[in-house]
């Protein structure tokens, strides 16, 4: 192994300065919903809880909508995981293969669709026509196939060779048994990727419900926290001045902060290690 | 023809829902288009409404907050591609300077992690960071004795903050298309490079940039293509109703006519002329691109 030199030791300090600006502030909010309203008024609250509590995980627990609407998320999360999966790889699968009729035709028609589409109000009026506003079924649906995800998917079934799917052909196995037992079980890794992908955007999803839902319900996680940061104590009331029940609502806030951010902190790095390699391979080919 | 058919059955089978989908969802809403060449009315419908002409075109024209929010989804996006488009160009070649493969592995994980973090719960960090008197940043900077940034409720600062923010979530996850360019650069490059005496700059600037330049490229027009596209809750998120006049982008002033307001024509003229400059957009860089040598995106 070569010496490491000076500029070596600069490029590492400066990669390491650059993880803390991406980690602090995670680390910040997660001490704040931890400290006392006093220490926080008191301006003393940074990097270490002060008055270590969990008043405010506890007064948030205690809100049946808030619990409701993180039960709803994520069961809608897995729901939306599978069907996106399913519809991925149905999509992926045929246009992966070499001999299919009017495949390049089938193509444009589908990678059209991230150059030009319809834009907001349009997108609104097709729900509404189809009675979709206000239901479960339009935050399910009208997502449940990205094209970035299906092109990725594609690729790596295309790298898979050829000559494993023809000798299946020779012994009678049609395409779903090809699909089932030949290249689902050698695409773990970038399958589990692609549902990290999938899971995380209906976790983070705040648009369409914004636009489609107004039934309380149906609200997710993210609109949640919107209306919890927004209502509590906007932006505005800061300039004002500390009144003292804006800054209970500080660790209130960073707490609902804490609830959406954590079960993807806790996905995350178990998936991650796939993706470094999954991605690339659908990157390079594009 | 007929026996290719028969064979490739299961996969037609397996391709009808992915069409339908596409159909449904992506193509038949663009039919919905001409609701801004229309005097839209609920009862009505699309079709049955009464044509308007270029009514709601000279509307949206004539609005003020019409040219206000153009203004600042050109500024603010200008601003993110301007920084936001380098930075990680500049991270990736950095790491692929790192001698360690875990330090790597590490830095890549910590990096890549917040563009996993939704823009609200981002804005919910920020409010707390950002905060004038109790947030992280300003007791930092009271504590050396400095005055209070009002990140948050100022023009320019917002502005900052804003475009700061898009940096943070995103430049460690745009590195991996850098990333995946340099690992297919043949390593017999760098070692005659070494033999010549090429250091660490010269190895950069005359191998990894030239070897990467059509992926840059390719990013450049693609982003070019997006200069007045904005996301929906980014903005959203982030506003701050009284700065309305930084803040407002089209995204947002088309959710608020649209759907708050039930102005839909108008909102969809607005949205139209979005799309329609969106393209042009990208036709031109991809042009420009081809002009310079370069393979363009399509």
């Amino acid at each position: 192994m070569k010496k490491k030199k000076i500029g070596d030791w600069i490029i590492i300090i400066f990669f390491f300065l650059l993880m803390l600006v991406c980690l602090l502030p995670i680390w910040n909010i997660a001490v704040v919903s931890l400290s006392s309203t006093q220490a926080i008024i008191n301006r003393e609250v940074s990097f270490i809880p002060i008055g270590l509590n969990l008043d405010a995980y506890r007064y948030i627990w205690a809100d049946k909508s808030f619990v409701q609407s993180l039960g709803f998320t994520a069961v809608l999360t897995v729901f939306c995981t599978v069907l996106s999966l399913v519809m991925t790889i149905l999509c992926a699968y045929p246009l992966a293969q070499r001999h299919l009729e009017g495949k390049k035709g089938i193509n444009i028609f589908i990678v059209l669709t991230m150059y030009f589409s319809a834009g907001a109000i349009p997108n609104y009026l097709l729900m509404q026509s189809l009675n979709l506003l206000d239901t479960v079924w339009v935050l399910i649906v009208p997502n449940c196939l990205s094209v970035f995800n299906m092109i990725i998917l594609k690729s790596f079934f295309s790298g898979i060779p050829e000559s494993l799917k023809e000798s299946a052909k020779l012994d009678g196995a049609g395409d779903f048994t090809i699909l089932r037992h030949i290249y689902l079980p050698l695409s773990k890794s970038i399958l589990a990727t692609l549902a990290l992908f999938y899971a995380v955007g209906r976790w983070n999803g705040f648009t369409d419900i914004a636009m489609y839902i107004t039934k309380p319900s149906y609200y997710t996680i993210q609109y949640k926290l919107y209306q919890i940061l927004n209502s509590l104590t906007s932006v505005d009331s800061h300039v004002e001045g500390m009144a003292t029940t804006a800054v209970t609502g500080e660790s209130m806030k960073a707490a609902t902060v804490m609830f959406a951010t954590i079960p993807i902190l806790i996905v995350y790095p178990w998936i991650q290690k796939y993706f470094t390699a999954g991605v690339t391979v659908g990157a390079v080919k594009e | 023809m007929k026996k290719k058919l028969s064979r490739n059955l299961g996969l037609y089978i397996m391709l009808i829902l992915p069409i339908l989908f596409f159909i449904v969802f992506r193509y038949v809403p663009m039919s919905n288009i001409v609701v801004a060449f229309k005097d839209y009315n609920l009862i009505l419908g699309t079709w049955k409404s009464p044509w308007a002409g270029f009514k709601y075109f000279k509307q949206a024209f004539g609005d003020n907050s019409f040219w206000n929010a153009l203004k600042n989804t050109f500024v603010l996006n200008g601003l993110d591609l301007v920084i936001g488009f380098p930075v990680p160009i500049i991270l990736a070649i950095l790491l692929n300077e790192l001698v360690s493969v875990r330090y790597k592995r590490i830095v890549q994980t910590v990096l890549y992690m917040p563009h996993f973090l939704s823009w609200i719960i981002i804005s919910g960090i920020a409010f707390q960071i950002f905060a004038p008197s109790t947030g992280l940043l300003n007791q930092f900077i009271t504590s050396f004795g400095g005055k209070p940034i009002p990140f948050l409720t100022d023009a320019a600062h917002w502005v900052g903050t804003y475009v700061g923010l898009g940096l943070w979530q995103s430049m460690g996850w745009n590195t991996i298309i850098y990333l995946a360019a340099i690992t297919s650069i043949d390593p017999t490059l760098y070692e005659a490079a070494e033999i010549d005496g090429a250091g660490r700059f010269a190895k950069m600037r005359n191998i990894t940039l030239p070897s990467i330049s059509p992926t840059i490229i390719t990013m450049l027009i693609m982003n070019l293509g997006r200069i007045l596209s904005t996301e929906f809750d980014r903005p959203w998120s982030l506003r701050n109703t009284r700065l309305q006049d930084v803040a407002d982008v089209l995204s947002t002033y088309v959710y608020r006519l649209g759907i708050r307001d039930n102005r839909i024509a108008l909102a969809t003229a607005v949205g139209l002329f979005q799309s329609v400059v969106c393209v042009i957009f990208l036709v031109i860089a991809n042009q420009v691109a081809k002009k310079f040598g370069e393979d363009g995106i399509w």
